[in-house]
């Protein structure tokens, strides 16, 4: 079976939300659209959005580091967010995994957004309907674009290919293969909704250096440097000769 | 979560109707055994269970203003009936109006007087189904926020046996003050029914209290972004203004207002009703009916609180609204 999903990579992600714009400009005008903004200009702008990205500070000053955290519906394999809905709007597709709403049965009840605990859906404020993030269900399959743009907006956009899609239910898949050699993991898994998309972790390049790293213990020219008293010890050249 | 005053009024509004139909069929059953006198069949038990339903269906009124527009109320409701296999919602919308067609019909029976001379009459039947049906959608009620693992405050049994009995204690104490006008002789057994479900409620819905008061949140902000540090500090949620997340699952009232509501609810749904139930149990109608409307007034509070304590888990990523 095809789970499809994103794998974000918190490593190269430099939060410039890039990801955000692009998921607004292509489900506004998508079959998800059109979605609201409410005072773009005024004291409290707001609006729907499928995807956001947040910041968050790790540490204490000084040892702090920055995380930038792109937020999307995560797909579970276990969606909470389906069983619950009474008219059948909320659903997972068979083909493929993704979470959808048809927005044609919602009642704008709001009961799949307080059983999803990722706070992953977003109610439309003025078509008074659930929506979410689709995975540009009517993006990826398209034939109009050329196979390399059949891709959701938010990964084709990212500069720095912070996001990657793919089956996780194949093994060999690019995602599939980011999961397992680089520590991808899923957000709250102790509720076991098997999230389908993943996370990289954050991580760093270090050196472990030792003592003996800097200063060789047996170091052959001790023997040799005349201008101290040699050492009698053997080194390991000595064997070596 | 952000309290809905739709569904507050919609649980309150059919908690009280569907207590005072059991009021009434429990009067009408003791009277079938003798351990009380029998009322008139229009007057008391077919009136008794119009005021019931015409709670259930200012209830049923409420609930419409929580679809996204009244308008899904017609074009689209009617779906809901199709997910009763997974949704308690669903199992929700089915049993509202199963629940409101039999109370009528039972009225109807009353109204009528159809089959009261049979050995045993059809109303106790058909009450017996209601009863059931009443109970049905007590559970399907507070299973819909029982059955929420994610939000602590709800998951627990105690949620559905709150919703039963606070429901119960605001039909009894109804009937009680409606007795006082049909039926003085009863007035004495509705009331210290009433006081009963009353204080039965106080302490299970202490005990959910006390519980939601020690609860220990499951999912914390290292599980919620994956990053193992003590110290993790939201910075931005991703947005300026608000958004759904902010507006949704917040109160967006002070810690001091939540414990006011609290203690409000106390007094108001338990202390004040259980007073004025023992004063005007001798028949003072004044004062059962004050009982009754402060207890209502009271359980709006209680509901409130419901709503506004619940936490969210979701509300991990939304840390500096």
């Amino acid at each position: 079976m095809t789970q499809l999903a994103l794998v974000i990579d918190l490593n190269v992600c430099v939060g410039c939300h890039a990801c955000v714009t692009s998921c607004k400009e292509w489900n506004t005008s998508g079959v998800s659209g059109p979605m609201f903004d409410d005072a773009p200009y005024g004291k409290d702008p707001t609006g729907t959005f499928f995807n956001r990205v947040q910041t968050y500070e790790i540490g204490c000053f000084p040892n702090t580091e920055t995380l930038h955290f792109p937020k999307s519906c995560l797909h579970c394999e276990e969606a909470p967010c389906v069983p619950v809905c009474p008219t059948g709007a909320s659903h997972k597709r068979d083909q493929d995994g993704i979470v959808l709403v048809d927005y044609d049965k919602c009642i704008g009840c709001k009961y799949c957004s307080w059983a999803c605990p990722y706070g992953a859906r977003e109610f439309d404020e003025h078509q008074k309907v659930m929506k979410k993030c689709t995975l540009c269900y009517d993006r990826i399959y398209n034939q109009d674009f050329p196979e390399s743009e059949r891709k959701p907006a938010c990964v084709l956009s990212c500069p720095t290919s912070a996001r990657l899609f793919g089956d996780v239910h194949d093994p060999e898949s690019d995602v599939s293969v980011a999961i397992r050699e680089r520590g991808g993991y899923q957000l709250m898994p102790e509720w076991g909704t098997k999230p389908a998309n993943h996370y990289l972790p954050r991580r760093k390049t270090r050196k472990q250096i030792h003592a003996e790293d800097l200063v060789r213990v047996d170091n052959p020219l001790s023997k040799e440097d005349i201008r101290r008293e040699t050492s009698k010890d053997i080194t390991l050249d000595d064997w070596l000769m | 979560m952000h309290p809905a005053f739709s569904v507050i009024f919609l649980t309150t509004l059919i908690g009280v109707g569907q207590g005072m139909f059991l009021a009434v069929f429990t009067g009408e059953s003791y009277a079938a055994v003798h351990l009380l006198p029998g009322q008139d069949s229009s007057a008391f038990y077919a009136l008794g269970t119009a005021v019931a339903l015409a709670f259930m269906v200012l209830g049923l009124f409420a609930a419409v203003f929580h679809l996204g527009k009244p308008s899904y109320f017609i074009t689209r409701a009617w779906r809901g009936i199709t997910q009763w296999r997974t949704s308690w919602l669903s199992r929700e919308l089915i049993m509202l109006p199963l629940t409101m067609f039999l109370v009528f019909l039972y009225a109807v029976f009353h109204y009528f007087g159809w089959g009261k001379d049979l050995a045993v009459p059809p109303t106790l039947v058909l009450g017996s189904i209601t009863t059931a049906a009443v109970f049905g959608l007590f559970l399907a009620t507070g299973m819909i926020y029982a059955s929420l693992k994610f939000i602590r405050e709800w998951y627990c049994s105690l949620t559905v046996i709150n919703y039963v009995l606070l429901g119960g204690a605001s039909g009894f104490t109804l009937a009680a003050a409606f007795s006082a006008y049909q039926a003085p002789e009863l007035v004495t057994f509705y009331a210290i029914w009433a006081m009963i479900i009353t204080a039965a409620g106080l302490v299970t819905r202490g005990a959910s209290l006390i519980r939601n008061a020690r609860i220990k949140p499951i999912a914390t902000m290292q599980s919620a972004i994956g990053v193992r540090h003590t110290h993790i500090q939201q910075k931005s949620m991703g947005m300026m203004g608000g958004s759904y997340n902010t507006r949704e699952y917040f109160h967006h009232k002070t810690r001091a207002f939540l414990k006011s509501v609290k203690w409000i609810f106390l007094v108001l749904a338990f202390a004040a009703p259980l007073a004025l139930l023992a004063l005007g149990q001798g028949g003072n109608v004044e004062l059962l009916l004050a009982a009754f409307g402060v207890q209502y007034v009271g359980l709006l509070f209680e509901r409130w609180f419901f709503f506004a304590q619940a936490n969210h888990p979701q509300n991990l990523y939304y840390q500096t609204v």
